[in-house]
């Protein structure tokens, strides 16, 4: 079985290097609970972010593979860009990159939400008994 | 089975490195650059012509990163200002930990500005927080005007357009109009320069902006010193 910890330390893309740190994150976690392992990780991740879900999920596959993390599942929550109208107080999801307020036309507007690169939860399960504890009895 | 809420960055050691060097960076009044832009769009020929342009004893500094070869160095090193390559060896962006190592030998105390120069690569770099004051994107009109809509996040994140050889417009289907009405739906109010390093136009408006954000970053700073 691999380390976890063995990992490329070349990012050929970057999606690699937040699949690492994900990981890491999730492992820590998991260490806090002797006896389990972690089953799931939850992430949010903005539209700003530059992330490309497909090359994130490609390279949190092949860093798990075969290591003890191996079946970790990724559910990532996707964050659109949502901005604050000054004017009206009025929130909305930026669609076509069109930051003008739909409901008051203000072009007065903040971006609130969509640069999320976060993680949200860690599920961790009891470790069944172990097969060679089982073969043994 | 049981869930544990996690509230954290998934880049929070970057960020955290990140958080550190802006706080050197603020308490030596040293203003950071970060510039980003695709490979080939003129960020070395800029800092070149910005080296060139500023007197000798100006206080400033690049790292300069690429994947391979010193050459990015070796052009800049010819002004006589401080300069240091960051070979990343195949990753496609800087991150905080390269630039603090890199800067281990210097004295922040003799800085006014640092200059990074990124990894050719509009969408990893803009991931990564280096802890500068300013993220400044470089666009070259033998690219497309579109590229804003292309790649969002950098646009949005840089403070500072800069659109590169303008010289070249004769001769490319590029429409400066439609370039910097893209990059504004992206960033409302972005500030724009346009620049041939070739012809040495846009050079003096570059130079006081930069000048003006040293002095606006500076005096930031020592209020914060005040207070």
């Amino acid at each position: 079985m691999r380390e976890i910890n063995c990992r490329a330390s070349v990012e050929p893309m970057h999606e690699m290097g937040i699949a690492n740190s994900i990981l890491e994150a999730t492992q820590k976690e998991a260490d806090r609970h002797p006896g389990s392992r972690a089953c799931k990780v939850g992430v949010r991740i903005g539209e700003m972010t530059a992330i490309d879900m497909e090359s994130l999920r490609f390279c949190f596959d092949a860093l798990t593979r075969d290591t003890e993390l191996d079946g970790l599942e990724l559910e990532i929550e996707w964050c659109p860009r949502r901005h604050r109208c000054w004017n009206c107080d009025g929130v909305f999801v930026v669609t076509n990159h069109d930051c003008r307020c739909p409901k008051c036309a203000s072009l007065d507007t903040v971006c609130i939400g969509g640069e999320e690169l976060e993680l949200s939860y860690v599920e961790v399960e009891e470790n069944e008994p172990s097969a060679t504890a089982a073969e043994s009895t | 089975m049981n869930r544990v809420p996690l509230q954290q960055k998934v880049l929070s050691e970057n960020d955290r490195l990140a958080a550190s060097l802006r706080e050197r960076f603020r308490e030596h009044g040293v203003l950071c650059v970060n510039l980003i832009s695709s490979p080939g769009s003129g960020k070395t020929t800029l800092l070149e012509r910005t080296l060139e342009a500023l007197p000798r004893e100006a206080r400033v500094a690049v790292l300069t990163g690429d994947i391979q070869t010193e050459n990015d160095a070796a052009r800049l090193k010819r002004f006589g200002f401080p300069v240091k390559q960051i070979t990343t060896g195949g990753t496609c962006h800087l991150d905080a930990r390269m630039i603090e190592r890199h800067l281990a030998d210097w004295n922040l105390e003799d800085l006014d500005i640092l200059f990074i120069e990124n990894v050719g690569n509009l969408v990893c770099p803009s991931s990564y927080d280096l802890g500068e004051a300013a993220k400044i994107v470089i666009l070259s009109v033998t690219e497309g005007e579109d590229k804003p809509l292309k790649y969002p996040s950098i646009f949005f994140k840089s403070e500072l357009l800069i659109l590169s050889k303008v010289d070249l417009l004769p001769y490319v289907p590029f429409n400066l109009e439609a370039a910097e009405e893209n990059a504004r739906r992206i960033h409302p109010g972005m500030e724009v320069l346009r620049i041939s390093c070739a012809k040495s136009d846009g050079l003096e408006a570059w130079l006081t902006w930069l000048k003006n954000r040293r002095e606006a970053f500076q005096h930031a700073c020592r209020e914060v010193v005040l207070r």
